[in-house]
């Protein structure tokens, strides 16, 4: 299916940044970067502090426009940021943050996060139930904790139920922006076998940002630097 | 434990039988359990566990800051002042809001938080915020400036980011100031929650390297973690916690090489460096933890003897069914 007049990475299928740069204000964080992720596949993005790391991560999850270049999701260019976006089509990237506090609403209860975004495409409640019970054992989270809010779990907790909604759409891509940081060693190994198990089920590409070398080593299959 | 003993070269702190629960509408959490803990002048001792431990409810209890369902027993002995006039050790646990305020946090204990984008003013520059901390540790007018960049310079910060405000900050900048500020009254107490949460390696090397100065320096350092490279990278001797419990306390290098308790076992071949390998079930709830040793429904050597709790009798971990140290295999060194 190549299609003349693209670049050759443009076809393949995977998740790919083309040529992307990104600056904020005057600083440009991304110059003409090129990234690839297959399906199936995991890479590990590993750069110093202010390397843009974080940058190609939401550029990825299309959660900024980059400044020139382009995404593209499985070999079709998109343009635009995530609302802009078809369902179809931002739903095949999940990305899950570094820090499950500033990325969870506080007033919802673990299992409300879990069925959020279910619920926003119009599941039915049943297939939401069951769904979201699926999900929180896959992660670890017993029911006791689903009735609780960010507050009253540990941050290990919490970023389990992010884990869970990130996966709730089967994404093709999932985007671990040093999303293990904060967490302990168990924790840590724990998320990476989930994220493992559910690559290996439905071939899905992973990203994983981290500045932990010895992380990277062991979790990606191969190893991308930003200088 | 050895019975706590305060004379010259004893302990700077000496925590014994603390027990902190919190009350809940329907039920009791069992924060922290009977933990006995000593740390000396010129000792860096790390507590390492999984999140939601109780590791970072200790901090909070040694400096008064626990929230108002919480109920707090046992002693936490701090050595102030020095000589023979010094003055009887002050129970941390038992002080008024208004010593702790005045005397303890800040001046005897020094906390580097583990959030600094909640820990610092929004409304002050950085180098007003040490310059104010500095004036109020006995600094003149005159030099308190100077020493405000000699300090930024110490935990790596470029003095000239000194005039932006917090949220100009970039997450390991806010950091490096949030330490500055906790060692600007060089307190002889250090106690560091989680203080490299967030930032890179270099900047976490960086980090825990000043910590170990200013404790080679003659402080006390308590580090409180979840990263166990940390704590082998710097640490005297590591406690690890579990469900409320310190279930061992060894030297570091021993506790690395030849772990005791099964815990600690599990925990460390949990690291990417070694088997990467969760460690299995969950931890029980705090609210509901059972009659003997915690770790049992995880550990593959329980027996009926861990319906009863451990205790520290012999060896240095609470566990009725210890790993000696020929039977612990050489994993893939790190």
């Amino acid at each position: 299916m190549t299609r003349p007049g693209l670049a050759a990475g443009v076809t393949r299928p995977g998740l790919a940044a083309c040529q992307v740069s990104a600056s904020y204000g005057t600083q440009r964080v991304l110059d003409a970067v090129d990234l690839h992720i297959a399906p199936g596949e995991t890479v590990g993005l590993h750069g110093p502090s202010g390397s843009g790391k974080s940058t190609m991560a939401r550029l990825l999850a299309l959660l900024h426009r980059p400044d020139g270049g382009h995404v593209s999701i499985d070999g079709t260019p998109v343009t635009g940021i995530r609302h802009q976006v078809p369902v179809a089509v931002r739903t095949r990237v999940a990305i899950l943050f570094q820090s499950p506090r500033a990325a969870t609403d506080p007033r919802l209860t673990l299992a409300d996060l879990i069925a959020e975004p279910m619920r926003a495409i119009g599941t039915p409640p049943e297939q939401v139930r069951a769904r979201t019970a699926e999900l929180a054992d896959t992660v670890g989270l017993t029911a006791d904790l689903l009735t609780r809010r960010p507050h009253a779990v540990s941050d290990g907790q919490l970023q389990r139920a992010c884990l869970a909604r990130s996966l709730v759409h089967r994404p093709g891509y999932l985007l671990c922006d040093e999303a293990t940081a904060m967490l302990d060693a168990s924790t840590q190994a724990h998320v990476a076998a989930v994220v493992g198990e559910f690559q290996r089920r439905h071939d899905a590409g992973v990203l994983v940002i981290s500045h932990d070398a010895a992380l990277l080593a062991r979790w990606a299959d191969r190893v991308v630097e930003l200088p | 434990m050895t019975s706590i003993d305060l004379d010259h070269d004893g302990p700077l702190l000496a925590v014994a039988g603390l027990t902190v629960r919190f009350r809940l509408p329907d039920a009791v959490v069992h924060a922290v359990t009977d933990l006995h803990l000593s740390v000396r002048p010129g000792e860096l001792v790390a507590v390492v566990g999984e999140s939601g431990c109780g590791k970072s409810v200790l901090a909070h209890a040694l400096l008064g800051l626990l929230p108002r369902n919480a109920t707090v027993t046992g002693s936490a002995l701090l050595r102030t002042g020095a000589g023979i006039r010094r003055p009887p050790p002050l129970d941390l646990l038992a002080c008024a809001p208004r010593q702790l305020a005045r005397q303890v946090r800040g001046r005897a204990v020094g906390l580097v938080p583990q959030s600094p984008a909640t820990a610092l003013t929004p409304v002050r520059t950085g180098r007003r915020l040490l310059v104010e901390t500095l004036r109020a540790h006995g600094h003149t007018r005159a030099d308190a400036p100077t020493a405000a960049d000699r300090l930024a310079a110490d935990v790596g910060l470029n003095p000239a980011d000194l005039d932006r405000y917090p949220h100009e900050l970039s997450g390991g900048m806010a950091q490096r100031l949030a330490t500055a500020l906790a060692l600007a009254p060089d307190p002889p107490l250090l106690l560091a929650d989680e203080p490299t949460t967030g930032l890179d390696r270099p900047l976490v090397d960086h980090t825990l390297d000043l910590l170990r100065r200013r404790c080679d320096a003659g402080a006390a350092v308590l580090l409180i973690t979840h990263d166990l490279v940390a704590a082998q990278r710097v640490a005297d001797t590591v406690a690890v916690m579990y469900a409320s419990r310190i279930v061992e306390h060894a030297p570091t290098e021993a506790l690395f090489s030849a772990p005791e308790h099964p815990y600690s076992a599990a925990l460390l071949d949990a690291l990417p460096q070694r088997a990467f390998r969760p460690v299995p079930g969950h931890p029980p709830m705090l609210t509901d933890l059972p009659a003997g040793c915690a770790f049992a429904a995880r550990c593959d050597r329980a027996t009926e003897a861990c319906r009863v709790q451990p205790a520290f009798a012999a060896g240095r971990a609470a566990c009725h069914h210890p790993l000696e140290h020929s039977q612990v295999h050489a994993e893939v060194p790190a």
